[in-house]
């Protein structure tokens, strides 16, 4: 697909291209799990929440839950794809201490929802659409930890059965900023739709990742798969080591391995998963417990109804309604939680005084705490009264920085900390007047040399005065006050 | 979708799947296990012979529709009976050998 030449690997022997593949698997937003009334919350103690079917008990039979399904085929709308009337539960055979049936319930040829396209939004501005193959419902696996004891690994079966949508994506990108810039517009999409809440260190969202490389224009090359990637950025590392690691294998006259490899975030590096090797032979069948899953276009036209407003159509609206740019819109829209802050900042203001106040200053704030805008200390209410006052000439452009930063740090609202520390800007003519009268009188020399032609000395005239008014001065108004008295 | 030869089974077959289902085949047990499995092939290869060419595959000969439950939390909150069983546990986990990637 892509030719843009900034995005090849330069190596001795020239340059190569990566590509790249995620299988994200994305938890679904539910009370209960797929096949189970047991609950989904996070953080219960150990084998709290497991039913007789999630340990795979026998006689225990599996039935559908309702939101699971709307969920995914939400998620399928969202990500303009075709959504397949029927679709068929399979069983994936492996056996693992985390697995208590022996068996995953997957779906493997029939899955609930068909090819569909995303949209990625890069650092340039740039847009770039990348292939959906297919998403799944599948259960997600118990939780085994291997460092509590030394000869034992210890399994909770609480994540056993969860519902998880596995997201395929055509082997569409070629850099590792481009795959982040996927798991980054995706997560937004499964968050504004609510199907999945995107929390990655609760493992909510983990990717396998796909890496090749090729020689531009030529067919696709072997390719590993890192399994269960848990963060953007490690994605981003690993897909940068595997690349180098396939391109030396090569330029070293040897070939990549089909392989399944383990993404090591301590030292950065990938290295080969031994317990997979021959277990590639998952017998897949139709789970005989389970009928196929049939949806009537009376479900998907009530769902495709209730849909929310998506990012891209979002970033669009800025554009076109708020006269917004690319880059602020898509910063904007990239989170819920700023898109719904921004739209109650900008109601009533000027949109692109708001976005900047909001992604410049107010963002600078929330990282310097390491706080997301969810939990901003100052609401859009508050930063709004802050900007009428600057838009009302109350208070200057200057002084409403250092609000804002009083707002953060004692939760105040500008109007009180502006009355306490007495910041009202000073329009008054007169006593501007007064100021201006007292740094002439004070300053003849420079004066005489103002009237002699040297006018840049104008900046220095106003910056006394701002001084002398202790920064409270309109400094619009100053100046052009200067300018008169200088002239007279 | 073409029909299926009943195809022969050899040993080395029966010991790969016998290893996928963590069932313990001695070998000795291999020729006597492929005859077998090979037989049953044979039999339901029989069905080949009916021409499906026009026939959707299907995954349930049932003529119902699949149940679908409400998302409400019915269950849980018995970890002692859920690791009843095991041969060990341990703080309310199963305890198993270590399996270390």
């Amino acid at each position: 697909m892509s030719r843009d030449a900034s995005k090849l690997v330069a190596a001795a022997s020239g340059p190569w291209e990566v590509v790249i593949g995620l299988e994200v698997h994305a938890q679904v937003t539910s009370a209960a799990k797929l096949f189970s009334g047991a609950a989904t919350a996070f953080g219960a103690a150990p084998n709290a929440q497991v039913s007789l079917v999630d340990a795979a008990m026998p006689g225990m039979l599996p039935v559908i839950n309702r939101v699971c399904v709307e969920q995914a085929v939400k998620t399928g709308l969202g990500l303009a794809a075709e959504i397949n009337r029927v679709s068929v539960f399979d069983r994936k055979n492996y056996f693992y201490p985390d697995l208590p049936a022996g068996y995953q319930i997957s779906q493997y040829k029939q899955p609930i929802v068909g090819k569909g396209r995303l949209l990625i939004d890069l650092a340039d501005g740039t847009t770039r659409e990348v292939g959906i193959t297919r998403l799944h419902l599948e259960q997600d696996a118990g939780k085994s930890l291997h460092d509590q004891h030394p000869r034992h690994s210890y399994v909770d079966l609480n994540r056993a059965g969860v519902a998880l949508m596995e997201i395929v994506s055509e082997p569409d990108m070629r850099s590792a900023e481009e795959a982040g810039a996927y798991l980054r517009k995706l997560r937004a999409i499964l968050r504004y739709l609510g199907t999945c809440d995107g929390n990655m260190e609760e493992g909510s969202l983990r990717a396998d990742v796909n890496v090749s490389v090729r020689r531009p224009g030529e067919g696709y090359g072997t390719r590993c798969e890192i399994k269960n990637v848990n963060s953007i950025r490690f994605v981003q590392q690993a897909i940068d080591y595997e690349a180098k690691r396939q391109i030396a294998l090569i330029e070293d006259g040897g070939s990549v391995k089909q392989q399944t490899r383990l993404f090591d975030s301590r030292t950065g590096s990938t290295r080969e998963m031994r317990s997979k090797e021959e277990a590639h032979d998952y017998r897949y069948f139709p789970d005989p417990d389970l009928l196929p899953l049939e949806l009537s276009e009376a479900f998907i036209s009530g769902l495709s109804a209730s849909l929310p407003e998506l990012p891209d159509a979002k970033k669009a609206r800025f554009m076109r309604e708020l006269a917004l740019n690319a880059y602020d819109a898509s910063v904007l829209v990239a989170e819920k939680e700023t898109a719904d802050y921004f739209e109650a900042l900008a109601q009533g203001r000027d949109a692109k005084v708001a976005a900047n106040w909001l992604t410049g200053d107010l963002f600078g704030h929330l990282n310097r705490l390491g706080k997301g805008i969810a939990d901003s200390p100052v609401s859009a209410a508050r930063l709004g009264e802050l900007l009428d006052l600057l838009t009302a000439g109350s208070i200057s452009g200057r002084a409403a920085k250092d609000v804002l930063a009083e707002m953060v740090d004692s939760g105040q609202s500008a109007k009180a900390i502006v009355e306490t520390k007495g910041l009202t800007q000073v329009s008054d003519s007169d006593a501007i007047e007064g100021l201006i009268d007292e740094v002439i009188a004070g300053n003849a020399d420079k004066v005489g040399q103002y009237r002699a032609g040297k006018e840049p000395l104008l900046g220095w005239f106003v910056g006394q005065v701002m001084k002398a008014s202790r920064g409270k001065a309109n400094p619009a108004l100053a100046n052009e006050l200067l300018r008169k008295k200088l002239a007279s | 979708m073409p029909a299926n030869k009943p195809s022969e089974i050899d040993t080395a077959t029966v010991r790969r799947i016998a290893r996928l289902a963590r069932i313990a085949v001695k070998d000795a047990e291999l020729p006597a296990l492929a005859k077998e499995l090979g037989g049953i092939l044979a039999w339901v290869a029989v069905l080949d012979e009916v021409d499906t060419a026009a026939v959707a595959p299907m995954a349930s000969v049932h003529d119902e529709v699949l149940r679908w439950r409400e998302d409400r939390v019915t269950d849980g909150g018995y970890s002692a009976d859920i690791v009843a069983n095991a041969p060990a546990q341990e703080a309310g986990f199963f305890a198993v050998p270590k399996v270390v990637e």
